[in-house]
């Protein structure tokens, strides 16, 4: 008997580094407990928050370039399979190979087996979000292959056997006696003598890593950018490592989402002008590498592509929140957030932390993927993020978009509602008429004596203990503004038109 | 001009000083206020926690209340409320398929103005001791709330406000833009991350040496009050209609119950 296996159902939800794998809130009291990351992290959010201020002050179309940035990546999300294929044809028309992947399990799968079939055992890397996403150094490691980190932060965080907790600035969360510390420990060259300032530690690992470079036969990258017009992949970076890698290898292999894409060269000046200074704050970033394809004499000689979908198409279903995609990994919107600043990105699980993070996580995992569905939670809604983000991704709107999933996703299916649902179901009875929440709030004397003679209340139960474990709740005053109201105006001032004239507008307006 | 107040649930309930406060600017400029008896709450504390269906009733009691009084302009004492008011009120009627709620929340929703903004904007206030008696001889921080600075757009409406009253010293908050870190069932989903933010801000204020900090939203302001209440400081927090209605005959109390007497009231 033979099984039609047919087309996989929709929607494949991601999988990766893409799951927190406990809840926020438990996280982020442990971070919350580092004094040392809370103050390295303020100081890095600050510093890079100014600077960014500063250069996108000086731009007088800044609106007006985030606008285009916006409806640029928006007809790309809306034409994005004609995009993709349009790229497929140009990129293997000049020489180079397009691998299809539909999840992290099978882009690491492809990667491997492009490196097998090298022979080498060892490839340097470019600073990449999409391999981190996948898991691909770990998924190398279990293969035999083992992959250099060469961006100083990401070489930082792999030496340190940490995780990165920042997609720009990966080890945001050390200071530089911390990274002398790790130098010392981990790499097998360094001077004994190191001391903490940055120009000798960057010159210890300049080094450490110029053997890797002129050593390496493969080297694995991702891309900011690719050009659907041309096939041309894009490389943005400060350091110069990545070019190192993306010119000296024989064999290149680039990992990429497929919400990368852009129509042509006209919309990259829009995007490199946003960019640098959404990131790190500078008006130009120092090196941008572009390729196309394969150039004789000049490179590597094979250019492979590993097209990643990994949720993306499931993002894209997402009416509300697929406009997550547009993110071109500035990292602007962690730098703004007053939550970040004080968890750091490992609070939030997945390869992306912050406000991003919070939507985009959940977005590509489906929201009932294990502790994603908290990190919607992790945000007090004040809008900082969608002020600061590059192609204006409406966070705060998203983030209360993929709460609703949640709430919606988990209606009918517990045992007994929780204490939430309860005081939302009986919040909804008493707010949605002005008589009953008049009724409620008869009761206001009642708040006022169990205030006691202090007049605040300092302990409260269940849910509410999280407000108390910091703040006070005044005595509630004797009478409402509603009863004080009525008191002193009476009926005639209630603004409602008599009865006749509403007749056409329904019976909420006698309310 | 014929001004609906809508007081918003916190409010009408906790906060009625300020409520009235905002009767007696708006009564001393000449207006006439009324109250729409149907009101009750905006609904965001709904919709922001994920309670989209329970957000539902809540907003189309809103707008039933406010479509069907007489009045030229509504305001609310709260930049919060009316961005759910204007923002989000809209989006929730299109959620349950609601195309004639919707319509009329926009309506609604276009004729709803923040404290602030109907003052400056709308009523021409530019010198609150001039135009309205304002008078507060305390040293005073302001936090402007992130709905009315990022939301609504307020800019320095409220601040140019307060620089006006007579007699105040107005002291500029450190890192003023920051959040307070309320967000409605934030600070308890999310209690640990919410204190930290709220133990900056309180922080912040008491560096400045103020008696007190003033705001837009008795929200945000119950949030920092609660806080600085907690750490035992002698700074408290008040709205800034109820400064603003404070004169030299009858001034607002820094603490304690005393009511701020309305323009009706007081004559």
């Amino acid at each position: 008997m033979s099984t039609f296996l047919g087309m996989p159902s929709l929607p494949v939800f991601g999988s990766g580094n893409l799951h927190a794998a406990e809840s926020f809130p438990k996280a982020a009291h442990r971070e919350l407990g580092n004094a040392q990351l809370r103050a390295n992290l303020g100081h890095a959010t600050h510093t890079i928050r100014d600077k960014r201020l500063q250069v996108v002050s000086e731009l007088p179309d800044w609106e007006q370039l985030r606008d285009a940035g916006s409806a640029i990546k928006e007809n790309v999300m809306a034409r994005l399979p004609e995009l993709l294929e349009q790229f497929e044809a140009n990129f293997t028309a000049r020489g180079g190979v397009i691998h299809w992947a539909r999840d992290a399990d099978e882009a690491n799968a492809i990667v491997a087996g492009l490196i097998r079939d090298t022979g080498e055992t060892e490839v340097v890397k470019v600073k990449s979000m999409a391999t981190q996403e996948i898991g691909l150094n770990e998924y190398l490691e279990e293969q035999g292959i083992a992959a250099f980190e060469t961006d100083l932060a990401e070489l930082i965080v792999q030496l340190d056997h940490d995780k990165p907790s920042h997609i720009l600035v990966p080890a945001i969360h050390k200071n530089r006696t911390q990274i002398r510390d790790i130098f010392l420990r981990e790499m097998p060259d360094a001077d004994p003598e190191l001391t903490d300032s940055p120009a000798v530690l960057a010159m210890a690992a300049r080094a450490h890593l110029r053997r890797k470079f002129l050593t390496a036969k493969v080297a694995v990258s991702g891309a900011n950018f690719a050009l659907a017009d041309s096939g041309t992949l894009a490389v943005v970076e400060s350091e110069g490592n990545g070019r190192m890698c993306l010119t000296l290898p024989e064999t290149l292999i680039t990992v990429m989402g497929v919400e990368k894409l852009l129509p042509g060269w006209r919309d990259l000046e829009v995007f490199m002008q946003l960019l640098p200074r959404s990131s790190t704050g500078e008006r130009m970033n120092p090196y941008t590498s572009l390729w196309t394809g394969v150039t004789e004499g000049d490179g590597p000689r094979n250019v492979h592509l590993v097209l990643l979908d990994n949720g993306r198409s499931a993002a894209l279903a997402d009416e509300m929140g697929r406009s997550a995609l547009h993110c071109i990994r500035c990292s602007a919107c962690m730098n703004v957030c007053p939550v970040y600043e004080r968890t750091g990105g490992h609070a939030y699980g997945s390869t992306y932390p912050g406000p991003i993070g919070a939507i985009l996580s959940p977005l590509l995992t489906g929201i009932e993927a294990e502790e994603n569905s908290s990190l919607p939670y992790a945000s007090s809604l004040c809008g900082a993020c969608y002020d600061a983000c590059p192609v204006k991704i409406n966070i705060p709107d998203i983030l209360v978009h993929l709460r609703s999933k949640d709430v919606d996703s988990k209606r009918g299916t517990k045992k007994l509602p929780s204490q939430m649902d309860v005081g939302m179901k009986a919040a909804s009875w008493a707010l949605s008429s002005g008589k009953r929440l008049g009724l409620v709030e008869k009761g206001l004397p009642l708040g006022r004596l169990a205030a006691g003679p202090d007049k605040k209340i300092s302990k409260l139960p269940g849910i509410a203990a999280g407000w108390t474990q910091s703040r006070d709740i005044p005595a509630p005053p004797p009478e409402s503004f509603r009863s004080w109201w009525a008191r002193e105006h009476g009926n005639p001032n209630d603004g409602v038109v008599p009865p006749q004239e509403t007749a056409t507008q329904g019976k909420e307006g006698q309310a | 001009m014929r001004i609906a107040l809508f007081a918003t649930c916190i409010v009408d309930a906790m906060y009625p000083r300020t409520a009235q406060a905002t009767v007696s600017i708006l009564e001393r400029l000449g207006h006439e206020v009324v109250f729409p008896a149907g009101q009750a709450c905006c609904g965001q504390m709904h919709v922001n926690s994920g309670y989209l269906k329970e957000a539902v009733p809540v907003v189309a009691n809103h707008v039933a209340a406010f479509d069907s009084a007489d009045y030229d302009v509504a305001v609310a004492p709260s930049g919060s409320c009316v961005a759910s008011v204007k923002h989000q009120h809209p989006m929730v009627a299109r959620s349950c398929g609601d195309t004639a709620l919707e319509a009329r929340a926009t309506a609604v929703g276009a004729k709803t103005y923040e404290l602030s903004e109907l003052l400056v904007d709308v009523l021409g206030v530019t010198d609150a001791a001039a135009q309205l008696g304002s008078y507060f001889p305390h040293r005073v921080t302001y936090h402007p709330s992130c709905h009315g600075m990022r939301l609504l757009r307020l800019g320095d409406r409220q601040a140019r406000l307060l620089r006006s009253v007579a007699g105040i010293d107005l002291a500029e908050l450190p890192e003023a833009d920051q959040c307070c870190g309320f967000g409605g069932t934030f600070s308890m989903k999310n209690a640990d991350v919410s204190s930290a933010m709220l133990a900056d801000k309180t922080a912040n204020i008491r560096s400045t040496g103020a008696a007190l900090c003033t705001g837009g939203d008795a929200s945000c302001l119950m949030h920092i009050g609660g806080g600085l209440s907690r750490e035992g400081s002698a700074a408290t927090t008040l709205h800034l209609a109820e400064i603003l209605a404070s004169t030299l005959e009858a001034p607002a109390s820094v603490t304690g119950d005393v009511r701020v007497t309305t323009g009706k009231a007081s004559r």
